[in-house]
């Protein structure tokens, strides 16, 4: 991970402002975060100007791939390369989104689809960062919770659908249920892994200064593992989404995942396109949500 | 939890350090015994300066750590104020021979993690201002340690020990990452900090001008050529004559600097001048 502070980008200037010694260069600070939660740093001698003029088109880049899939996908199927049931034209699927808009009905799938990522994936991670903490902290915790814990991950989360279909019916609880499950391990093992590895002196100073316990974890051990948190909440918010259409696909009759199922029965290929489309905005709208929240806690943290 | 009332004040009273035949032993790879202190006894009065030199590995960290309570001795016992210590000691500040600041911390922030708990947050506020500017840090408090130099960051981990205001501050080599002007100007600093708020001063350093010029005490730690591998002992106590600040040209500190490198085994080349 590399943050760039915000400051290297709005002064490009050529020169680096002189400096009082010692107060190292701030407004060209490059800062590398290892996934051991600590930060290093090293100043570099300016901005390099060449990096600068080409980032426009670097973004520029980004988009080349997926219009060229456009304009094939266009191409493919203006002139009927492929069968129109089998693949429908882009203006057919824009046409499925502007009527299932008009009438409403897209929202509720997508509301209800959120609301279960949102809910599964909060108490997986709060679960997994609480069991990491603990595995990872406690020579107990990790002797007594580390081996079962690793035996549960080894199932194949989508093993525990029919038993929660069983338990809790095909109602959110089950839903709610799997996304946790798939959203708690990336935190957990990430989370578990790091805290072993905080700089032990770091450790020991916060208790010759009377850290303990909680006070330690808050603020020594947790800080120290900030980078690593934050990349098993991205990890864990990847598997929330996949576990989200798994458990849709299998046993609802709402949201995103029904309407796969759903517009497959009916032969409504336009709306599987929109589906798989809105699944992957949505997807990488919510990551970029935590990229944002990753560069505010590395500001902070890093 | 304030077990004691010294953490509820701002700066405690300096408090007396006895070491009573302290011994560390810790065991190598092999797991054979590896002596490294051994029957180290010393009685260190409040408010005194006792300065620790002897070779690199000697086992000068290992004592100090035994007398901040972060290691137990294998044998002996240290005491505070007559107390046997157990465990990290809150009347005991430490500043490490590395400035172990938390990186995600401003240097203010780091010296504020000293403060005593209980400390009012006002008062904890303008201690920590105060003490910045001691150390010359206070156009640097919002800085991160990396933005700061090796120099800067130990004297900010000094400042954070002294934010405890405690008792007894113990330093290990405080002013090693220095360049030679500051660490003079840090060493009157300490004069000047240490007749403010009196503590009981242990330091560990490898400069032997600076061991004179600081302390009432000079401690020289060592094997005994004899038995090298049974641990270091005290080989030799030396009061410094004078009070500070004292006089860096002494005649008399010069004469103890070349008694205390021939102790540490380095030929000083002086020649005894006649009169
Ligand atoms: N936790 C430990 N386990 C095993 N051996 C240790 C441990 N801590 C210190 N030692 C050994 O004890 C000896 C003394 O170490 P110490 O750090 O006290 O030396 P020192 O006198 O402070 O040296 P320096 O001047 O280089 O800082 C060394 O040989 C070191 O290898
Ligand atoms: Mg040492």
């Amino acid at each position: 991970m590399t943050i760039v502070k915000d400051e290297a980008r709005l002064n490009p200037a050529p020169v680096p402002p002189a400096r009082e010694s010692g107060a190292g260069a701030p407004p060209t600070l490059r800062q590398y975060v290892s996934q051991l939660g600590y930060a290093a740093a090293g100043s570099e001698a300016g901005p390099q100007p060449r990096a600068d003029r080409l980032r426009p088109w670097l973004v520029v880049a980004g988009f080349v791939v997926p219009l060229a899939l456009l304009a094939l996908w266009w191409f493919l199927t203006e002139f009927s390369i492929v069968p129109a049931h089998r693949m429908p034209s882009p203006q057919r699927v824009l046409d499925a989104a502007v009527a299932m808009t008009a009438d409403g009905v897209i929202f509720g799938h997508i509301a209800i689809s959120t609301q279960r990522v949102v809910l599964g994936f909060a108490a997986g991670s709060l679960l997994g960062l609480a069991l990491g903490a603990w595995v990872g902290l406690s020579k107990w915790g990790s002797a007594f919770l580390s081996p079962t814990v690793g035996a549960f991950r080894a199932v194949p989360s989508l093993a525990w659908v029919p038993l929660l279909v069983l338990y809790l019916g095909i109602s959110e609880d089950s839903k709610v249920t799997l996304i946790a499950i798939g959203a708690l391990f990336p935190v957990y093992t990430t989370v578990a892994g790091a805290l072993r590895h905080v700089d032990p002196h770091l450790v020991e100073l916060g208790q010759a200064f009377g850290l303990a316990r909680l006070g330690l974890l808050a603020r020594v051990q947790l800080p120290a593992v900030v980078p690593s948190i934050v990349s098993g909440l991205r990890l864990a918010l990847a598997q929330a989404w996949l576990f989200l259409v798994a458990a849709e696909l299998i046993a609802s009759s709402v949201g995103l995942g029904f309407l796969l199922v759903d517009s497959q029965n009916n032969g409504r290929v336009d709306r599987l396109f929109l589906t798989i489309i809105l699944l992957g905005v949505l997807g990488k709208t919510t990551d970029a949500l935590i990229g944002l929240l990753e560069r505010w806690l590395l500001k902070r943290w890093g | 939890m304030p077990t004691t009332s010294t953490l509820t004040r701002t700066s405690a009273p300096a408090l007396p350090v006895s070491l009573d035949r302290v011994s560390r032993t810790f065991r190598d790879t092999a797991n054979e015994p590896k002596p490294v202190l051994r029957d180290v006894s010393l009685e260190i009065s409040p408010g005194e300066i006792v300065s620790l030199i002897g070779a690199s590995g000697c086992g000068k960290s290992t004592l100090l750590r035994q007398i901040a309570g972060l290691d137990r001795p294998t044998g002996g016992q240290v005491r505070i104020d007559g107390t046997a210590i157990d465990g990290i000691d809150q009347r005991v500040a430490v500043a490490f021979q590395e400035p172990r600041l938390l990186p995600w911390r401003s240097l203010r922030q780091n010296v504020s993690l000293g403060l005593p708990k209980g400390t009012a947050r006002v008062e904890g506020q303008a201690r920590v201002g105060a003490l910045l500017d001691l150390v010359h840090l206070g156009e640097a408090a919002a800085l991160r340690p990396r933005q700061v130099s090796g120099g800067m960051a130990q004297r900010a981990s000094l400042a954070r020990a002294l934010s405890r205001g405690p008792g007894v501050l113990v330093l290990d080599e405080p002013f090693g990452a220095l360049d030679a002007l500051t660490r003079l100007k840090m060493q009157d600093l300490l004069i000047e900090i240490h007749s403010a708020e009196p503590a009981t001063i242990i330091l560990v350093t490898h400069d032997v001008d600076e061991a004179l010029y600081l302390s009432d005490r000079v401690v020289l730690l060592g094997v005994d050529a004899d038995a090298p591998s049974a641990g270091a002992g005290i080989r030799s106590i030396t009061s410094v004559p004078g009070s500070r600040p004292r006089d860096r040209g002494d005649a008399r500190l010069a004469e103890l600097r070349v008694e205390l490198l021939d102790g540490l085994g380095v030929p000083s080349h002086h020649q005894p001048q006649p009169h």
